[in-house]
């Protein structure tokens, strides 16, 4: 998926008029990822449809939520914290107690985005699960944003977002200006792209899915369609992880809610193991 | 919660105030760590501190040390929002005592994200 240069500069001179925020070339993964959601809420996937659609009818609306899209909400670390703290507290020491001396914690993280949220898995359960035995499978629609994530390099205003500066000094190294996920980290993830209304990837089953804010984009048919392919790769008893606005209720019955401090996480019912 | 912002520049001062008030904070300003001492030993009661790096008078490692010292203001919160980007400067701030560390430039979501992570902004949950 490459966005058309007349695609970009029209999003661009858009983005300039009514924010001032300057989108420079080579930020054409930003306009991609960040446009996805919309564009699937209209229908689509391809970007350069989705723009000469907006183009073609220019509503007010629409060019207001591109413009919001790519101005406000960019991807933080550890985003929400609640998962995390869900992960660390409940999910993974359950997990880790009931397969003693067994293999490797297998955790997908979908819809990954540049990596911030497979990387705040990596360091959050840096010291809980044994070096080796956990392995983060990330993927992506998007060749730009994972191209970026497999590069573990932020920039200052991006390790700025949420992570705590102890998690910092401790996993990142200073590159230049930049800042790197460092190599222990990045052993434990992989990265591929992946549809999520393709067949399920590889490199399960897993043990935990995180699935956030990708749900809440499409339609009911669609959600339930998506909650089936990833059910297939979770193991029974595993837990889906999905965004503060999103849950399985009322779309697929097989995930039981389990309410976990201030959070809920869906465990995968173990009767539908087949 | 009242929040000391502790910058020789005014301007900056300015917009760190302007984030933290509009997060709910009350503010006060200091110019350097010396000023920003007279503040805590004049007994106001004071939350958070925001604390620029190179200043005159008394830098904000300094200050940083001394708060450290000072059993009665244990409670303080202290961010360090620096351009120093060193990861060695990183680890001696966080060694002399300061809590969290925002490296200028910085968006205000930044100061927003990391408050939350010290339990001084309520999370707000993204859809």
């Amino acid at each position: 998926m490459t966005l058309a240069p007349d695609s970009f500069s029209f999003v661009a001179d858009l983005v300039r008029r009514r924010s001032a925020i300057q989108l420079e070339a080579g930020k054409e993964y930003l306009v991609e990822s960040r446009l996805l959601p919309l564009a699937r809420a209209a229908g689509t996937v391809d970007i350069d449809a989705y723009i000469r659609t907006m183009r073609a009818s220019a509503a007010p609306a629409v060019l207001e939520a591109v413009v919001e899209a790519l101005t406000t909400n960019e991807t933080s670390w550890f985003r929400d914290a609640q998962p995390f703290a869900t992960l660390t507290e409940h999910v993974v020491p359950e997990l880790l107690a009931g397969r003693l001396g067994g293999g490797p914690l297998r955790i997908w993280s979908a819809a990954c985005s540049t990596g911030q949220e497979p990387y705040s898995i990596a360091m959050t359960l840096a010291d809980l699960v044994p070096g080796g035995r956990l392995k983060i499978h990330a993927t992506d629609l998007n060749q730009q944003v994972l191209a970026r994530a497999r590069a573990g390099r932020y920039s200052q205003l991006e390790v700025n977002r949420g992570l705590p500066v102890t998690m910092l000094v401790k996993h990142f190294a200073r590159i230049g200006v930049d800042w790197e996920v460092a190599a222990p980290l990045r052993a434990a993830v992989t990265f591929a792209q992946h549809n999520l209304l393709d067949v399920p990837p590889m490199g399960g089953p897993f043990d935990v899915v995180f699935l956030r804010n990708v749900l809440i984009y499409f339609d009911l048919a669609t959600k339930r369609d998506v909650l089936r392919r990833v059910q297939r790769v979770v193991r029974p008893g595993g837990y889906l992880l999905l965004g503060a606005a999103e849950t399985t209720i009322g779309i697929d019955d097989d995930w039981e809610r389990v309410t976990v401090g201030r959070g809920s996480v869906y465990r995968l019912n173990v009767r539908r193991a087949a | 919660m009242r929040a000391l912002v502790i910058d020789d520049s005014r301007t900056m001062r300015r917009i760190i105030v302007g984030v933290l008030r509009s997060l709910g904070f009350d503010t006060l300003e200091a110019g350097d760590g010396r000023e920003a001492l007279d503040v805590l030993e004049s007994g106001i009661p004071v939350d958070l501190a925001c604390i620029d790096w190179n200043m005159p008078v008394m830098n904000g490692l300094e200050f940083v040390l001394a708060v450290r010292e000072n059993r009665a203001w244990r409670g303080l919160t202290l961010m360090m929002v620096t351009t120093e980007s060193e990861h060695n400067q990183i680890v001696r701030a966080l060694a002399a005592g300061a809590h969290e560390y925002v490296i200028k430039p910085f968006t205000p979501d930044a100061i927003r994200d990391k408050l939350q992570l010290l339990g001084l902004v309520e999370l707000e949950e993204s859809a």
